[in-house]
């Protein structure tokens, strides 16, 4: 019983780590109708540009705080100099070729910039673990994990939900030729959509290091894997969606490779199959909204 | 003066030249009816007003130039525009779309007031306050659509084939909303359409466009009733 409710508790660190990732996949896809493959590498480059502050001594949480703020801008940066101008020419799959390169470009700067040896990113949160239910023990590093995420929903759901930017946001992502006519600056709109998502993987990125012995240029590469599950089973355009298909993915994942011997050394079987079952299921996923269009 | 005055407008899309020396204007407070075939250049002279397409000559909008500004920009200075298709915002609900429309405007508690009151003209948008705008009928979208237009407090309307792919029962109703917002605000309003017969009735200046060109203009009644010009070009 001890042994299931740790593994439990893993699977639930490790998938509010998918759960955010699939967040920041949720919210450019929601504001762009984009789906980000580097969202995972952009988040990489972060994490190392958190790590390079602290060497320099900088305490952690200001160290992620400036990597979030310099990912806020590359992600603008990006959408601006690279994704605009496929999506001008009205053409979505060479905006799909353009994420992918990102993919590979940005692992291969990250390797040549920062090196290819194993690095120690220092954690935010206290270390030590406390006991939770009978003998099993939850670290405090997944507590943390699990408060940064859910203020960070929070905090979108009402940017989202509850402000005219947010409105703007939704309207760009909805109809962004009409949004024009409404005099949104579409553009600025977008832009704003990557850079948040930039920031969010950041967060994402330097934590996951964190709450690890170590971490390398592959770190995001299975957890992109995991997180495009999360939001296909969440169902893409939702927030919460994301978030607790992320946990479902984790504990899912960690009784598997518990109790499942068949799967040893191949885990990531999981998250794929997850991701055609929910395709083939329940297209719109848990959460979803079902499109349903008149003309 | 007039609102709205289209000087010598050329444009069109690339290399092909839609609209040729366009000569139109929309006086304060009257209904502008562009009557046309398929193709003559009615909704490209919308799009050239509201700034979707490069243009030549000059377009005034109470006296300032337009001519040049984007799609944004002329919205903003109260231009409202309802595009062909509606451009509604599916995923929004109905009153995210309505909030859309009063998205740049700063006086929160008329905005209020104004959903309410566009709830009160169109029945069928308040039911559906919290509906997705995407799952409603044709009719309805166009209803919204005209609704989200009008919380923008526009000066001037531009409608882009308001009729198209409606009922006749649901098209006369939309023109009498048309109407009773023209007759109650003075509000401006320049309509395309192929219903030729709906539409001059509630317009008092009406253009014929034929492959680019204005090829007959006049009082809207006067269209109506001319023989020769209804056989020529509007075939009823």
């Amino acid at each position: 019983m001890q042994l299931f409710i740790e593994q439990v508790l893993n699977g639930v660190g490790n998938g509010v780590v998918y759960g955010s990732v699939a967040l920041a996949l949720v919210l450019i896809f929601r504001t762009t109708g984009v789906l980000n493959f580097a969202q995972g590498e952009m988040a990489l480059f972060s994490t190392y540009i958190s790590w390079k502050l602290t060497t320099t001594g900088m305490p952690v949480v200001a160290a992620i705080a400036i990597s979030m703020a310099i990912a806020f801008v590359a992600g603008a940066l990006i959408e601006r100099t690279l994704i605009r101008p496929m999506a001008e020419a009205r053409s979505p799959l060479n905006v799909v070729i353009i994420t992918l390169g990102l993919f590979l470009g940005l692992n291969s700067v990250a390797q040549l910039a920062f090196g290819t040896d194993p690095q120690r990113m220092p954690s935010p949160f206290p270390s030590g673990s406390v006991s939770l239910i009978g003998d099993a023990r939850i670290q405090k590093d997944t507590i943390g994990l699990v408060v940064v995420l859910l203020a960070e929903c929070l905090a979108l759901w009402l940017l989202l939900n509850r402000t005219t930017l947010g409105l703007k946001l939704r309207a760009v992502a909805a109809n962004p030729d009409s949004a024009r006519l409404h005099g949104i600056r579409a553009g600025s709109m977008l832009m704003l959509g990557w850079a948040m998502s930039a920031a969010l993987g950041a967060v994402a990125g330097s934590l996951v290091a964190a709450e690890r012995t170590a971490f390398d240029s592959s770190l995001m590469q299975t957890i992109l894997v995991y997180a495009l599950a999360a939001a296909a089973l969440g169902g893409f355009d939702s927030i919460w969606g994301a978030i607790v298909a992320g946990l479902v993915v984790g504990v899912a994942d960690g009784l598997t490779i518990q109790y499942v011997d068949a799967l040893d050394g191949i885990e990531v079987v999981l998250p794929l199959a997850l991701i055609l079952v929910v395709l083939v299921v329940m297209p719109n996923g848990l959460f979803g909204k079902r499109t349903v269009e008149r003309v | 003066m007039s609102l709205l005055e289209l000087r010598d407008v050329a444009g069109g899309y690339g290399p092909v030249q839609v609209l040729h020396d366009i000569d139109l204007s929309v006086d304060p407070g009257h209904v502008a009816v562009v009557l046309g075939a398929n193709g003559a250049g009615k909704t490209t002279t919308l799009r050239a007003i509201s700034g979707l397409i490069p243009i030549r000559g000059d377009i005034r909008f109470d006296g300032e130039s337009i001519a040049g500004k984007g799609p944004e920009a002329v919205s903003r200075l109260g231009i409202a525009h309802v595009p062909q298709g509606r451009g509604t915002f599916s995923e929004l609900s109905v009153e995210d779309n309505l909030r859309v429309g009063a998205v740049n405007r700063t006086d929160n508690g008329d905005i209020e007031r104004d959903l309410k009151r566009w709830y009160e003209v169109f029945p069928r948008l308040g039911e559906r306050r919290r509906q997705e705008a995407g799952s409603m009928s044709g009719g309805e979208q166009q209803m919204l659509a005209l609704a989200r237009a009008m919380m923008a407090r526009p000066r001037l309307l531009l409608l882009d084939e308001p009729s198209l792919g409606l009922a006749p029962l649901v098209t006369r109703e939309l023109f009498a909303r048309l109407s009773d917002i023209n007759r109650d605000e003075g509000l401006s309003i320049l309509v395309v359409e192929q219903n030729a017969n709906l539409a001059l009735d509630i317009g008092h200046w009406g253009y014929v466009l034929e492959t680019g060109r204005i090829a007959v203009q006049g009082p809207a009644h006067q269209l109506h009733d001319d023989e020769a010009v209804r056989q020529a070009y509007l075939g009823f």
